[in-house]
């Protein structure tokens, strides 16, 4: 079974997100570290890019797939995790902690609430396996 | 194609109860990866031993007088050079020169040779073969692919897990030879052949023994140990392979490719007599290549995939063939066919990676060649 964090919000593409104010912590789930299999790269955006929700931020490569990630709220990039590049196993080993991919700050925290809770996106998963 | 139609090795039940994660693989369900994943599966293949289900390739068995001159006006390599327990790889062709499959020929006697052709392929290999057979062939066509099972046991360890398990001296089989033996008390078919690139040997047996040999594999790899054997999916197969520039059919190799085109002169033999596609052949080598497969290597941060077009200034030259992460090189890998005027060590190339010209550059293969 997928682990699935009680205070995170998830989105059907399978990235989650942590809020902490105005900031949201953005990483790919448990679930989609599993299906793509050993990550060995993650292609990130800029600090300062401003993305709209449902934009690709960049891409998740696996030794045997390429995923694009999508940003699940819209806003700007104020820090990206430069530590994946020398470490993208964190990604598959610790997805929810070391595996984090970007913070952004939110235009719209509400987006963040809209979002699939922990059960929602657990039901969404077995509904689509 | 829904689960229940796929074909299954009768290796099936153990990869489920292994945690394999089965995908369907050319009508087949094989297991991509098991838990250990794809990087370590290679890696342990490369360092101690992997343990590979390639039991839905497909056996053709070719009996009697005329089988040798038969294989041979139909393959690129010449059957007439084989001798008793030596096999080679070879390429079945149409009259264009295309490759209608990559194959192993082995001979077991001069009146006996058996074809082992790929998964996919089975069945167009078979209406190929049995639609270019003539009663004054003087020899018979037996489509076994059902009868056999086959384990690849490759890697550094390979000889020490599968010595223990045979009386035959396994030492004295030179790589491209076989014997029939016994591995475990099964009867079995051992060849020192593999796609991965390390020593190593694929056992076929029944497949009523298939899930014996396969635990008794494991148990004898230490299986569950740090540094013993791992069963490897499909995704290493195809890292392994790829690292080892070894062709894949349906990518490096198809209907369309000819086999000098891809880096296979060595296996074409145009002086031996006529084979099917000879012509053709002789011609695009009297004329010249106008493409080559070179493999290349990113220079530049990012993965070059199967399809990702390949470019020379702005120019589009060519399209990834295979391109993949080498777990063990640690690179950025690929094989591309490219005008021959570019197909050369150090020529500067880019690969659109999803809209991005990266950088890479054409390095000689195999990529990864073991020391011993």
């Amino acid at each position: 079974m997928s682990n699935i964090p009680e205070n995170l919000r998830y989105s059907k593409d399978h990235e989650w997100v942590g809020v902490d104010g105005d900031i949201a912590t953005v990483g790919i789930t448990d679930y989609a570290q599993h299906s793509l299999g050993d990550v060995v790269y993650i292609d990130m955006p800029r600090v300062g890019d401003k993305l709209s929700a449902h934009e690709a931020f960049g891409s998740v490569e696996s030794v045997k797939a390429v995923s694009e990630i999508f940003m699940p709220i819209s806003g700007e990039i104020t820090e990206v995790n430069d530590g994946l590049n020398d470490t993208p196993e964190a990604v598959n080993n610790d997805p929810y902690d070391a595996g984090w991919m970007i913070k952004v700050k939110m235009d719209n925290p509400g987006e963040a609430d809209a979002m699939l809770a922990a059960v929602e996106y657990e039901e969404y998963l077995e509904a689509s396996a | 194609m829904s689960e229940t139609e796929l074909k299954r090795t009768p290796m099936n039940a153990v990869h489920r109860s292994l945690q394999g994660r089965m995908v369907d693989f050319g009508g087949w369900d094989m297991p991509v990866q098991y838990p250990a994943g794809v990087i370590e599966e290679h890696m342990r293949c490369r360092t101690r031993a992997g343990l590979f289900d390639v039991s839905h390739m497909g056996e053709i068995w070719v009996d009697g007088p005329g089988a040798i001159d038969f294989v041979n006006r139909l393959t690129t390599n010449d059957v007439t050079r084989l001798i008793d327990g030596q096999a080679h790889y070879s390429a079945l062709t149409n009259e264009h020169g295309g490759v209608v499959d990559d194959l192993l020929v082995y001979r077991f006697a001069e009146e006996k040779l058996l074809l082992v052709v790929n998964a996919g392929t089975t069945q167009k290999d078979w209406a190929w073969i049995t639609s270019h057979h003539r009663i004054d062939d003087n020899c018979a066509l037996t489509n076994a692919s059902g009868e056999f099972c086959q384990i690849a046991v490759q890697g550094p360890d390979a000889l020490g897990i599968v010595q223990q398990l045979t009386e035959t001296d396994l030492s004295a089989i030179p790589y491209y030879h076989f014997t029939e033996g016994w591995v475990d008390d099964v009867e079995s078919i051992i060849s020192r052949t593999g796609y991965t690139g390390e020593d190593g040997f694929e056992v076929y047996a029944s497949p009523d023994c298939a899930e014996q040999l396969w635990n008794k594999f494991l148990e004898t790899g230490s299986y569950g140990s740090a540094e013993g054997i791992l069963p490897c999916g499909l995704a290493a197969r195809n890292t392994l392979r790829l690292e080892s520039a070894m062709s894949l059919y349906g990518h490096e190799l198809d209907d369309d490719i000819t086999p000098l085109e891809a880096n296979l002169g060595w296996i074409t033999k145009l002086d031996k007599g006529e084979f099917t596609g000879r012509d053709a052949l002789a011609a695009l080598k009297e004329k010249g290549l106008s493409r080559k497969l070179a493999g290349f290597e990113m220079t530049e941060p990012g993965i070059a995939r199967d399809g990702y077009d390949v470019y020379v200034g702005d120019a589009k030259v060519g399209t990834v063939t295979s391109g993949s992460p080498a777990p063990y090189l640690k690179k950025n890998i690929g094989l591309a066919f490219l005008p021959v005027d570019f197909a050369k060590i150090g020529q500067e190339i880019r690969i659109d990676v999803r809209g991005k010209h990266l950088a890479a550059k054409v390095v000689p293969t195999p990529f990864y060649k073991r020391q011993n």
